[in-house]
């Protein structure tokens, strides 16, 4: 079953070469017919993966570069299985998103391998190839594609993830020096008793902090995201949203938290504070726009700074039983799928606006109600999605996840419901500005969905309906890693 | 017949649910086939909640529960559950039944609008949420649900989506009810911590049952007021009253069945359902009773804040409700006033008075609604009643059904549903031991409630006909009936809830039902019967001959204004919390572009700024002197290499002078 993981990884590369020879009418077929392929890869490992194991399965292990430590050590445990499943399902997703060209498809591909290396790799070098891998094609998709302001954009995008990178390899590098490797579950089983000593653990903990903040991102190290969010073209704005923030926190889930489990602990109430600033400010920060792409960029901050909660409420409490850290672990990880699948779906939904209308400003719609009943209707289900209402799958991460914080740190959380009311405030305004009353000017001959689009919207948003309803099938999948992680982490 | 109906209480909501999805998904929008779905599972839903009330009859103190696993995460299941009670029992009754009659009513009423099938879609999907509240045996679930019953409003409320004060009425319901609701979120996640489950009952282990109610120690309070907040968002107390009477700007049926009827009502369910956890906050025996607080102090610090909230907000939106014209919005503030006094009577511990007016209330509200809808339909959409009068000529159907839901809402006896329940809230009030202001308060809101409903009665249906009723038309019998019917139910029900045989009370509170007449008389009965008759012979004395300036603006302009601009507590809220909150909305976008970015960017510039230096230094120091040396030793070549000129003389003459000079050099040292 391993070979499924690096036929994942290389399918993609694969497809990425194949679609720059092919004639560019074809390339998004072609891209997409890689999808196909990847998606089976996925689901077959979906079904050869046994829930009920904890640790790490189908690991394959080759050396490389004995050297330096670095190693071919791939593997999937419950959250890997996870986040491949939803690179599988937003990409795809992406790609029908808008018209591609040749280039476009190809990097877009080259961005997926890497994500799916970044989501098994279980060794640091090679984590970290994948990781700064998914960098180029993001960078070059923004710069050459993009919007209003790219130029400007993609250069703080690359430059800003890249300095954190560059923070996280040297840190990463003193403990190599120190420890001698560079194997996940080697280190993580070395976090409890303390992985280095004195004062350069701090520097080391610093460095990788740096690193995945940026990428998550955490207040006050998110200011390139709404930027780049803004200036990216749709489908690339989708997987950024849908998958390529998910790389932050599962650094942090995979590196940061196990490693340095005794430091979070010190720091414990300025990091639960800087993930309810994440929550509250971007929030609020999000009520202030008019663009929205920039509005739903704030809320995407928004609400993996739920995630950080969750996370930094299992890790930075003393003494914290395990229930509540299964509940909050379980949270996190739900909200991770949903947040992935309910933001590329408001992208999506605003990309199909603006693709009408030729703007998306807040000023620009009205009363679309009366033109669009079906793009309005299965866009409000995203919103709501996203807002959190029961019945959708936003509501079971954000209730688990505050279930397990407001045991494990109630100050913090009962400030951080604040973005509950906060996100409804920011989406009921954008739905009064765009559906409801008068016709707007402009709006007048804008279609509704096409048959297309309705093949697209309706599994997408049936999928929020059942991880609303039925959220078990998903729980399924990582059940026995929460349970893991809550001992590790807790 | 009662195990079937036990373990199918599912049924109940998700009938009404796919009645729902069948017409967004498969009718047209002006289809009739819209509206007979819904009927059909209104009818449905109506039938299943009489057998289970039919049954919650056979035993007292009958309760069934039917408990499942929803989430298996980390080590712990999270259960769900539906239950049947008296108290479920009662409620699904009247909303299924008051629900159908205000269906049939919308099928006149919506007959014209291009919607038409959608509104019913969503009425269903109220109606599956709602009942989901009703019987849900889980405060996750009957929050899940609740939630639910909030959207269903937004969308109704909005349904007129084009005009802009209906989306923004909407908008507000939901923010405004969504602020409480977090304090309910908050007091539900407490609970869960504490108990670590939130089934209401499960065997002895459920979050209302002793062993957990026990275990809560000091935060039983806590929790309790968490949880009453989201009772005052979504029953329109006080401080969050004011989305209720914008959300008039919903179609009229929308008004009677949720903003009158049923959702409104879910905030005082919602305390009665978890009364248990109020009482064992003041540090009494829980019992095994939700229902039954018999042992009860008045010292209970969560209830006593239910108390006052509700006796504020029964003053405040009846004092409000005095100085209004709009029809609906007058009505929308008696639905106020009434749930305040909904919440005193629960607050001073009668549950079961609280929630029989909530019963009755439910109809003859519903009752006053429709009708004004038919007198609106009549009016050609107008709303004002100074433009209204005498209509009781030409709407006598309406007229009469009103005057009885009239009755029954100001609390006129014998045969008037309301007013059986009204006496016995006044009657527990009067026994709180806590404090006597509470009482007086409730009985000067009984005059008020008679006043402000008389004037009402007297600009709608008596005197000129002004302008908006010069045409006016009474409505078709497809809107008569439900009035009819709601009326004929309305008195009806006063028999039910005689006091003279109280066993809807005893049944409620699970007790044995004492057939005697001593209640029929007492000094409270009397009181409250001469301040009712006061209220509405005041009411005809001031309002007999009014004209379109109202008496009140006559005597106390100042006081009239500041009523009518409804205390000008939107405007507060305006002013404080919503400028506030988008002050710091925009301070934070501000602080955004210019603080933490500017930081990225000022750390750029310094980058960028090291990144010059090291070019100059580069270019100035290390690349100069390496130019300088180079070009110094080019010059030295470039001498040399012309010396080499290839010229033999200038080479003799230079080997000439060497030779002299090799010679005096010798001369000199020998």
């Amino acid at each position: 079953m391993a070979h499924l993981i690096a036929g994942l990884i290389f399918l993609p590369i694969l497809g990425a070469l194949f679609v720059s020879v092919m004639p560019p009418p074809y390339a998004r077929a072609v891209a997409l017919g890689c999808n196909l392929l990847t998606a089976a890869c996925a689901l077959m490992l979906w079904h050869g993966f046994d829930p009920a194991v904890a640790g790490l399965q189908m690991v394959s292990y080759h050396e490389w570069i004995p050297a330096i430590g670095a190693k071919l050590l791939v593997g999937i445990d419950g959250l890997s299985l996870l986040l491949v499943l939803l690179t599988s399902l937003v990409f795809p997703f992406a790609l029908l998103a808008q018209r591609m060209e040749r280039g476009f498809c190809a990097l877009m591909l080259l961005m997926q391998a890497a994500l799916y290396g970044t989501f098994t790799a279980q060794n640091f070098i090679l984590w970290f190839l994948f990781y700064e891998m998914s960098l180029v094609p993001t960078f070059l998709l923004i710069k050459i594609w993009g919007g209003k302001n790219r130029d400007r954009a993609a250069t703080k995008f690359f430059l800003y993830t890249f300095l954190g990178s560059v923070a996280m390899l040297l840190a990463f590098l003193g403990i190599y020096l120190v420890r001698g490797t560079f194997d996940f579950t080697a280190l993580a089983s070395l976090g409890k008793a303390g992985l280095l000593s004195g004062d350069v653990r701090w520097l080391a903990f610093a460095g990788i902090f740096l690193g995945l903040a940026v990428k998550v991102p955490l207040f006050p190290f998110h200011t390139w995201l709404p930027d780049a969010y803004e200036a990216a073209p749709t489908g690339v704005a989708m997987v950024m949203t849908g998958a390529l923030s998910k790389m932050g926190v599962y650094g942090f889930i995979r590196l940061l938290l196990p490693l340095f489990p005794n430091e979070i602990k010190i720091l414990g109430p300025w990091l639960l504070g800087l993930a309810v600033c994440s929550i509250v400010f971007s929030s609020l920060a999000a009520w202030a726009q008019s663009d929205l792409k920039r509005m739903v960029a704030y809320l995407s901050i928004n609400h993996l700074g739920y995630c950080m909660l969750g996370l930094f409420a299992v890790t930075a409490t003393r003494a914290v039983p395990p229930n509540e850290a299964q509940a909050a672990l379980g949270g996190v990880f739900l909200q991770i799928f949903n947040h992935g699948l309910t933001a590329a779906a408001l992208f999506y939904f605003v990309g199909l606006l603006e693709q009408r209308r030729g703007a998306r400003s807040l000023g620009d719609f009205g009363g679309l109600m009366q033109r669009m009943p079906l793009l309005c209707g299965w866009m409000s289900v995203a919103m709501f999605s996203s807002l959190g209402l029961p019945g959708l799958n936003g509501f079971v991460g954000e209730f688990l996840i505050f279930k397990g914080s407001f045991a494990l740190a109630a100050g913090f959380t009962a400030v951080a419901v604040l973005g509950l009311l906060i996100t409804a405030i920011v989406f009921l305004r954008a739905l009064q500005g765009l559906f409801s009353g008068p016709l707007a000017e402009g709006c007048a001959t804008l279609p509704d969905l096409r048959l297309s689009e309705k093949w697209v919207v309706v599994p997408v948003t049936l999928l929020m309906f059942a991880l609303g309803l039925v959220p078990q099938f998903a729980f399924t999948i990582f059940n026995s890693t929460v349970v893991q992680m809550a001992r590790l982490l807790g | 017949m009662s195990a079937w109906i036990v373990s199918h209480l599912w049924l109940i909501p998700i009938v009404p649910l796919l009645a729902s999805l069948l017409i967004l998904s498969l009718t047209s929008s002006r289809g009739r086939a819209g509206a007979l779905l819904a009927i059909t599972g209104q009818v449905l839903a109506l039938t299943l909640s009489l057998a289970a009330f039919w049954s919650t009859l056979t035993t007292p103190g009958f309760r069934a529960v039917q408990n499942f696993t929803w989430l298996t995460f980390g080590e712990q299941t999270l259960r769900l559950g539906l239950l049947l009670d008296p108290l479920t029992a009662v409620m699904l009754v009247m909303i299924t039944f008051v629900s159908l009659w205000i269906f049939v009513f919308s099928v006149g009423y919506m007959a014209a609008d291009k919607n038409f099938a959608r509104f019913f879609a969503y009425l269903s999907f109220f109606s599956a949420a709602m009942l989901g509240v009703v019987v849900a045996n889980s405060l996750l679930l009957l929050f899940i649900c609740w939630e639910l019953v909030g959207l269903a409003s937004y969308l109704l409320i909005g349904f007129w989506i084009h005009k802009p004060s209906a989306a923004a009425a909407a908008k507000k319901a939901f923010i405004t009810t969504r602020i409480g609701d977090l304090g309910f979120f908050l007091g539900l996640l407490w609970l869960y911590g504490k108990s670590g489950t939130l089934l209401f009952y499960d065997g002895g282990n459920g979050a209302l049952e002793s062993a957990a109610l026990l275990s809560l120690g000091a935060s039983a309070t806590a929790i309790a007021l968490l949880i009453f907040c989201g009772a005052v968002g979504k029953s329109g107390q006080f401080p969050l009253h004011v989305w209720l009477p914008d959300a008039m700007e919903g179609p009229t049926p929308v008004s009677a069945l949720i903003h009158a009827a049923t959702m409104v009502a879910a905030g005082v369910f919602l305390v009665a359902r978890v009364y248990p956890l109020f009482v064992v906050a003041g540090g009494a025996d829980p019992g095994s009773d939700g229902l039954n607080a018999a042992v009860y102090n008045g010292t209970i610090p969560p209830l006593t804040v239910v108390v006052w909230i509700g006796v504020i907000t029964a003053l405040i939106s009846a004092l409000i409700g005095l100085a209004q014209w709009d029809i609906k919005r007058i009505l929308a503030y008696s639905t106020v006033s009434q749930l305040g006094l909904m919440m005193v009577s629960l607050g001073v511990g009668g549950v079961a008075a609280g929630i029989m007016h909530l019963l009755a209330h439910g109809f003859f509200k519903a009752l006053l609604f429709l009708g004004s809808g038919s007198v609106i339909h009549g009016c050609h959409e107008e709303q004002d009643i100074r433009k209204m009068g005498g209509l009781r000529g030409v709407m006598p159907v309406t007229f009469v059904t009103y005057a009885i839901g009239m009755m029954a809402l100001s609390g006129v006896p014998l045969f008037f549903a309301g007013a059986w329940t009204k006496e016995e809230i006044v009657h527990a009030t009067s026994l709180w031991p806590a404090s006597r202001w509470p009482y007086f308060l409730t009985l000067v809101g009984v005059v008020l409630t008679a006043l402000y409903m008389t004037r009402q009665m007297i600009y709608v249906f008596f005197g000129r006909r002004r302008a908006a009723a010069a045409h006016a038309h009474e409505s078709l019998p497809i809107m008569t009936l439900p009035l009819v019917v709601l009326a004929l139910c309305v008195v009806g029900l006063s028999v039910v809830l005689t006091p003279v045989w109280p066993w809807l009370h005893s049944f409620l509170s699970g007790e044995r039902a004492l057939v005697g007449g001593g209640k029929l008389i007492s000094p409270v009965l009397l009181v409250s019967l001469a301040l009712v008759a006061l209220g509405i012979g005041l009411g005809i004395i001031v309002y007999g001959r009014a004209t379109e300036i109202d008496p009140l603006a006559r005597t106390f302009p100042r006081v009239f204004r500041f009523l009518e601009n409804r205390m000008w507590l939107d405007e507060l809220y305006d002013w404080s919390v919503l400028a506030g909150a988008r002050f710091a909305a925009r301070l934070c976008d501000f602080l955004d572009r210019y603080l933490w970015d500017g930081l990225v960017r000022g750390l750029g510039a310094l980058g960028f700024s090291l990144g010059g230096l090291t070019k100059s230094c580069d270019e100035h120091a290390l690349n100069a002197g390496a130019d300088d040396a180079a070009s110094a030793a080019r010059g030295f070549g470039r001498f040399f290499s012309q010396r080499h000129s290839g010229q033999v003389q200038t080479y003799l003459s230079a080997i000439a002078v060497g030779l002299l000079a090799l010679l005096l050099l010798y001369a000199w040292l020998t």
